[in-house]
């Protein structure tokens, strides 16, 4: 009785180790300098269940191969800087856990698909970007509002394109989709998720402008409807639903 | 995506069934004879089975047509595609148990 009592009085004053697991990390590298073709080069890492696998590319570099290449900004997923595949998926190594993965087998990290690669998981994105100019992403009204006036939008019409406005342009969705792997003209997820925010955009009058950019043989009569760029999001938007509703709407021949 | 690559394969294996089908079917105009012994060849257990992947390939390929459709003109078609693909497997599964026994009895009775 007495031990107890003295237990729940004075908890054990040494602190709670963390565990952490030796992690093995197999990341495709290619050094255009060096090598013919990219290679898989294997890292052992000891990492926390708690870290992501941004944490384990960044003690890679700083503590066993500083010549590992990759791009990453803000590191919190926002910025859509450092999209990779991981074990085969599209996702952000900042929004990956480890926790979230099977450990007990190696991950596998490799660059994007679908666009040219450059250096270990580094890719041209400039083909991306140039699709997403040409969608016009910006907003084109042709009345101009009374001075000193803001243009107005009701909730409602807001909400109409709220999804595809958190799209931060990480090319996660356009490197997942297959007919994109094979055809680079197509136009691609993020850039049809992009002209879908401005069409249906009350204040924006320049869908008409967009949906004939769109009704290309290029355009969204690509989308074969797999459900890559959906799943690979990390933002959650629906992409594919984005791609309907532009689909419909050049059939509509309005938003 | 699977759903999608089984779209694909089964297209285009339905494409190349098309294709032979033609072809053993316009042999009638070249001579009948030609054509009896061309489908008596058919006449046997391998295409009788053949059958059997030529059948689930067109039932997946039309279930999965259907559901392609809805997810294109139904509004709420992308929200329900993956339960659509469950369904798709399951209209399957019921009719392959349905054709599947009838028609390898009418095969190997013969």
């Amino acid at each position: 009785m007495s031990t107890a009592v003295i237990d729940e009085a004075a908890p054990a004053p040494t602190p709670e180790v963390i565990e952490s697991f030796t992690v093995t990390v197999i990341i495709r590298r290619f050094d255009p300098e060096v090598d013919e073709q990219p290679k898989w080069v294997d890292y052992d890492v000891e990492m926390f269940a708690t870290d992501r696998i941004l944490d384990a590319l960044h003690k890679i570099k700083w503590e066993q191969d500083g010549s590992l290449t990759f791009r990453r900004s803000c590191a919190h997923g926002i910025c859509g800087s450092d999209a990779m595949r991981i074990n085969g998926r599209n996702r952000l190594a900042c929004k990956t856990l480890i926790k979230d993965l099977d450990i007990s087998k190696p991950i596998y990290v490799e660059a994007i698909k679908g666009l040219p690669l450059e250096k270990d998981l580094i890719v041209d994105m400039d083909p991306f970007f140039e699709s997403f100019r040409e969608v016009q992403p910006f907003l084109i009204p042709s009345s101009k509002p009374g001075a000193g006036k803001e243009r107005i939008q009701s909730v409602a019409d807001r909400a109409r394109f709220d999804d595809t406005t958190k799209c931060i342009l990480c090319a996660a969705c356009t490197s997942s989709c297959p007919i994109f792997w094979t055809d680079g003209q197509y136009f691609g997820p993020a850039a049809i998720v992009n002209a879908h925010r401005f069409i249906f955009d009350s204040r924006d009058d320049a869908a008409k402008v967009r949906l004939d950019i769109l009704n290309d043989q290029e355009g969204v009569w690509r989308c074969r409807t797999t459900f890559n760029c959906t799943d690979a999001c990390p933002r959650g938007i629906q992409v594919t639903q984005a791609i309907a509703e532009v689909k419909q709407a050049i059939m509509r021949g309005k938003p | 995506m699977w759903s999608w690559v089984l779209h694909r394969i089964t297209g285009v294996a339905i494409f190349f069934f098309l294709l032979v089908h033609i072809l053993d079917t316009a042999l009638v105009r070249v001579s009948p004879e030609a054509y009896n012994a061309v489908i008596g060849t058919y006449q046997t257990p391998i295409m009788g089975l053949g059958e059997v992947a030529l059948v689930g390939a067109i039932v997946f390929h039309a279930f999965n047509g259907l559901r392609i459709i809805l997810i294109d003109f139904w509004s709420k078609g992308t929200k329900y595609q993956k339960v659509m693909f469950y369904v798709v497997i399951a209209l399957w599964v019921i009719t392959m148990l349905g054709f599947t026994p009838r028609h390898l009895i009418n095969v190997f009775s013969h």
